[in-house]
């Protein structure tokens, strides 16, 4: 098959011998006559329909069944050396001396690079590509690029995590000033706890996970901005803290850095998506200017030593959600299944049905903890004030205050790494390891939507 | 200006790319209804990054936008964007309503359509695209448009695609949008650059427009139609000009461009009688500031003491070209000012050619001669009061665009202005960067989608004016004339609806000739929404108003575009009157004038209704007006006789 097409098509470009990136005439049945150059066929489109880039730079379809001939005019034209690039400066920056960022590539969208001839999204992240790209990132530190791996976010699994918490302890003890790690966002906050788990014993420097909602080809792209903000943290914030830095707002005016344990996507597309779940972002990062503005001055203080690793993370945690069905059948079965520990994102106060609490005991008889959180992402779980509530825990259910759902299950991850003993575990869980549990919401904890009239 | 250009001689090579805006529901690429409002909104700022091609180079216009810190406001309002807007959300699939009548046209015009259509991204970085490109997809290839009735011109590409923001202003580096128009469907039909005329030019856009008109299904008024022109001539540059927003200023645009590129060439040609070289021109700009310390240049003093500088460059060679008219008003000099405004974001230069003025000396311009060692009978010298940086680079344009004018004529994106003439926009993007919109798979054109187009195409210039002719009994004349005119779509849709009452000439007539009359004595009859027009027909063809009374109602909604037509109506008192208190006030007229009409004798009738129709003109049919007369003369003049 040549490049995608189908049995038709690819049989007639093979007997004239043309290939992807050839100048072609094609002659329909109809007597037009279309000339362009041969795109191979991407993705998921009609394999009998031949695409050709048209001089204009527009592509077209041209269904198998229409053509009449097809004729070599030009043959792919190899490219030359390519000359110096265009640099975005007028004057390249020099780095202040000895700040070093190291940026960390793990894939996602903010290290991914458009194929323009295709469309298609090839991971890929150098050094060159990020000073090409960011070459602003040198105001504030000299750089050094490395791919850990490249895979979409949605693919990332926990033996993953100890991958990057090795890459980024490797780069801490060789004496950076701070990691910046570029991720997919979808799982991102995962990730970023997961760190913040593994490093809450001991860390020098900030982490700053970074990445992008809008592809890097494009002109409105937020990488940059992101990724200057990442850079800006990791070289000169006063905490050293495991963060998540995105856009503030829909506008590229500041971005935030949030805690790795409280930080969530909360919308598939906005530039804004991350935001602190019931509790403030830790600082404003304003990159046009470099400025960093503190908003919660509780933090752990950058320092030149004393870095602590506590990595390894278990595989075979459960996370469900309680919801108007057969909760207690999932639980029974997860249990069945051998699952060390189970989270539960119960209903409003952190409830599951009466019928699911039966599953529940059996699985605390049988050493598996069940971790309860909330649904309602905000605010905290409370089990006494109904009954449903007080069997949980009577059942043996830990409840986990106002810690988001996503962070109590890389928690219990964590956790079982460590011990299986359900006391041990009970502790771990309830202790505030690394700000994943606040005690104290004032009101404005809580985002205002919208609800008409003057915005 | 100037004697009458033989343009075939010349070598003329015009083509047009013609952009209007379709009448759908929604947008392109989202569910916000496709017009444009004053209503409150949100804004927020954001910047555009130049990006890389493969081959790592970027715009360098972007580029130059980018370094001086160029940012967008968007305002957002909340009925008329959406998170596509705002680039926050990935685009919905096409919009299927604009798809089919784009089809429609490219069926109607003989193109051939693709068995996939694949929507691309067009770089685009002036802001006036949140995304940083625009969204278009090529519906059709190559086809012909009939001019008239014997004469079809080629055309290259019939494209779908989205409209841009509306620019609402400019602060500093702030440019502000709103994002109402972004995104409202439009087709843009490109002839081949066949056009060899300026008049011809001015008949194809007309053309082309009349045909998309045909359907139906495209948006009328200011800014729904806008004409871009590529212009070249032998041996000048393939110039593009931007946003021509009348028919008529066309064959205007067309012949400055023209009498441009003609005297930019004699430039040329003239410099090199003069044996300027690239070599000539490798000067910097210098500093001169000194000269001016005790200036009564009142312009110049206010830079300095704001820390500014002045700056000076010489251009070998130059004297007295920088003076030589290129358009009407827009000298040479005009051209370099131009350069050092865009590149160099300084108020303007002053050139020897205009020295001494502006309060600048004889004295001055002597020593800045002597300082730069210029000869003041063939050199020019360029000067730039500002910021030392800024003046530094609008100098080196202006060298760069002196050196430039040693190959005759640059190419270049212009923008029209209302009097036809011209003005730098930036150099012309290198090969349009286009590439593939991935979050839009392509789209199969299936047999339904063409089978619906079908039912939409226009039909063809000939079939519809036979149908005018045959159906409903209009004179060609008058049946050409309603073609013709821009609200055919209502005209013909009134046609169908109040024919049974009123005469389809009746109609065409008060839109051909009323209408028409109206425009030429100023009223502003084109913003009166066709709702309004509507109405106005269908009181007359319900009988509550006369047909005499519609200039004077159609004024009155014109001055009043607040107001219902009912209201308006009443105020007027056109409202039609019952014949009995006709006759009783025509009645009480000739009574009136009785002696008078007695005394004419036969021509009694004739003053008789001329008095009558004074008083009720509008407010009764004219006809009935008659008979009344008629019928109370008898009485009168019977009776007393």
């Amino acid at each position: 098959m040549v490049a995608g097409y189908g049995a038709e098509l690819s049989k007639l470009l093979e007997s004239i011998g043309a290939e992807p990136g050839d100048r072609v005439r094609v002659l329909t049945i109809d007597g037009t006559t279309i000339e362009g150059v041969i795109l191979p066929r991407y993705e998921l489109g009609d394999s009998n329909v031949l695409v050709v880039k048209l001089r204009s730079g527009y592509n077209v379809g041209i269904h198998a069944g229409r053509i009449e001939k097809v004729e070599i005019v030009g043959r792919s034209a190899k490219r030359g050396p390519i000359g110096a690039p265009v640099s975005l400066l007028e004057k390249e920056p020099s780095p202040p001396s000895r700040v070093l960022v190291s940026i960390l590539g793990t894939g996602g969208t903010i290290a991914s690079r458009v194929d323009y001839e295709t469309g298609a999204v090839k991971p890929s992240m150098s050094q060159e590509e990020v000073l090409l790209a960011v070459p602003e990132v040198l105001n504030y530190a000299s750089i050094e690029v490395e791919e850990v791996f490249s895979v979409l976010s949605e693919e990332m699994k926990p033996w993953m995590w100890e991958r990057i918490v090795d890459a980024v302890a490797r780069k801490i003890e060789s004496g950076v000033s701070g990691v910046v790690v570029a991720h997919g966002t979808d799982t991102m906050s995962y990730t970023a706890a997961a760190l913040s788990f593994a490093f809450h014993r001991g860390l020098p420097v900030p982490v700053a996970f970074v990445g992008a909602q809008r592809s890097s080809d494009r002109p409105s792209s937020d990488a940059a901005f992101n990724l200057l903000s990442a850079v800006i943290v990791a070289a000169k914030a006063p905490f050293s803290e495991v963060v998540v830095v995105m856009h503030g707002e829909t506008g590229d005016t500041y971005s935030l850095a949030h805690r790795g344990v409280r930080v969530r996507k909360m919308h598939t597309s906005r530039r804004d998506a991350f935001q602190s779940i019931n509790a403030l972002p830790l600082a404003k990062i304003y990159p046009d200017s470099g400025k960093i503005e503190i908003l919660d001055n509780e933090y752990r203080r950058r320092k030149s030593q004393g870095l602590v690793v506590d990595n390894g993370f278990d595989d075979k945690v459960a996370y469900v959600k309680h919801y108007p069905g057969p909760i207690a059948e999932i639980l029974e079965t997860l249990i069945d299944k051998g699952f060390h520990g189970i989270v539960i994102e119960g209903t409003g106060f952190g409830h599951v049905s009466t019928d699911a609490i039966k599953a529940i005991r059996r699985a605390v008889e049988e050493g598996i903890p069940v971790v309860v959180a909330s649904q309602t992402l905000f605010g905290r779980v409370n089990l006494n004030v109904y009954s449903t509530g007080r069997k949980m825990l009577e059942a043996g259910v830990i409840p986990v205050e106002d810690m988001i759902p996503e962070t109590a299950y890389v928690k219990l991850s964590w956790v079982l790494a460590r011990t299986r003993d359900l006391g041990e575990i009970r502790k771990l869980m309830t202790s505030n390891l690394a700000g994943e549990i606040g005690y104290r919401h004032h009101v404005r904890l809580y985002p205002r939507w919208y609800h008409g009239g003057k915005a | 200006m100037g004697e009458k250009l033989d343009y075939k001689k010349l070598g003329l090579k015009v083509g047009l790319e013609i952009h209007q805006q379709l009448d759908t529901k929604h947008k392109l690429f989202c569910n916000c209804p496709a017009d444009l409002v004053e209503a409150e909104h949100d804004s927020f700022i954001r910047r555009l990054r130049p990006t890389r091609s493969e081959l790592g180079d970027v715009d360098i216009a972007a580029l130059f936008e980018w370094r001086k810190g160029r940012a967008y406001e968007y305002q957002a309002p909340l009925l008329h964007s959406c998170l596509v807007e705002a680039d926050e959300e990935p685009p919905h699939p096409l919009n299927r309503e604009a798809l089919l009548i784009a089809l429609a046209f490219a069926l109607s015009v003989e193109a051939w359509i693709p068995d996939e259509i694949h929507v691309m991204r067009k770089v685009v970085i002036d802001g006036s695209n949140t995304s940083g490109f625009q969204r278009t997809a090529v519906i059709g290839l190559g086809g012909h448009l009939w001019v008239s009735h014997d004469k079809k011109i080629p055309l290259e590409t019939i494209v779908v695609e989205e409209d841009a923001s509306r620019k609402m202003g400019e602060r500093g580096k702030v440019i502000s949008y709103r994002l109402d128009r972004l995104g409202i469907p439009l087709i843009e039909i490109a002839t081949a650059p066949v056009i060899s005329s300026p008049e011809e030019a001015r008949e194809v856009a007309e053309a082309i427009g009349r045909q998309l008109r045909l359907m139906g299904r495209v948006k009328r008024g200011i800014g729904t139609i806008r004409q871009d022109l590529n212009v070249s001539i032998e041996g000048g540059a393939k110039t593009e000009i931007k946003g021509v927003q009348r028919l008529d200023l066309i064959p205007k645009v067309i012949e400055n461009e023209v009498r441009r590129q003609l005297a930019l060439l004699e430039v040329r040609d003239e410099l090199a009688r003069r044996g300027i070289d690239p070599g000539s021109l490798q000067e910097e700009p210098r500093d001169v500031t000194g000269v001016f310390r005790e200036t009564k240049s009142k312009i110049i003093r206010k830079t300095l003491d704001r820390g500014g500088k002045v700056y000076a460059l010489r251009l070998r060679g130059f004297k007295g070209l920088l003076g030589r008219e290129v358009m009407p008003g827009r000298r040479f000099g005009t051209e370099l000012a131009d350069y050092a405004r865009f590149w160099g974001g300084v108020g303007g230069i002053f050139h020897s050619d205009e020295l001494p003025g502006y309060g600048i000396s004889m004295g001055e311009v002597e020593r800045v001669y002597e300082l730069l060692g210029a000869d003041k009978n063939s050199d020019a010298i360029v000067l730039v009061a500002d910021k030392e940086e800024n003046a530094i680079k609008a100098l080196k344009a202006v060298r760069d665009r002196a050196l430039e004018a040693l190959k005759g004529v640059p190419e270049e994106t212009r923008g029209a202005r209302e009097d036809g003439t011209t003005f730098y926009m930036r150099p012309r993007p290198g090969s349009a960067r286009m590439y593939p919109e991935t979050d839009i798979p392509p789209i199969r054109v299936t047999e339904d989608m063409i089978r619906e187009a079908e039912k939409m195409k226009p039909e063809p210039l000939p079939v519809k004016l036979e149908k005018l002719v045959e159906t409903y009994g209009l004179a060609r004349g008058l049946a050409e004339q309603a073609i013709r005119d821009l609200r055919f779509d209502l005209i013909e849709r009134l046609i169908y609806r109040y024919g049974d009452k009123l005469p389809a000439k009746t109609i065409v007539s008060l839109f051909v000739v009323q209408l028409r009359g109206l425009r030429g004595e100023g009223v502003d009859v084109d913003s009166i929404p066709d709702e309004k027009l509507e109405k106005v027909i269908s009181l007359i063809a319900e009988g509550r108003i006369a047909k005499e009374a519609f200039e004077k109602l159609v004024t009155a909604i014109a001055m009043n575009p607040q107001a219902n037509v009912e209201d308006l109506v009443k105020d007027l008192g056109l409202g039609k009157m019952g014949v009995e208190e006709a006759s009783s006030i025509i009645e009480k007229i000739l009574r009136d004038n009785i002696d008078v009409l007695k005394a004419k004798g036969s021509k009694a009738f004739n003053i008789a209704m001329g008095l009558a129709m004074k008083e009720l003109r509008g407010k009764i049919e004219g006809r009935t007006v008659a008979r009344l007369v008629r019928e109370k003369l008898e009485e009168l003049l019977g009776a007393n006789s």
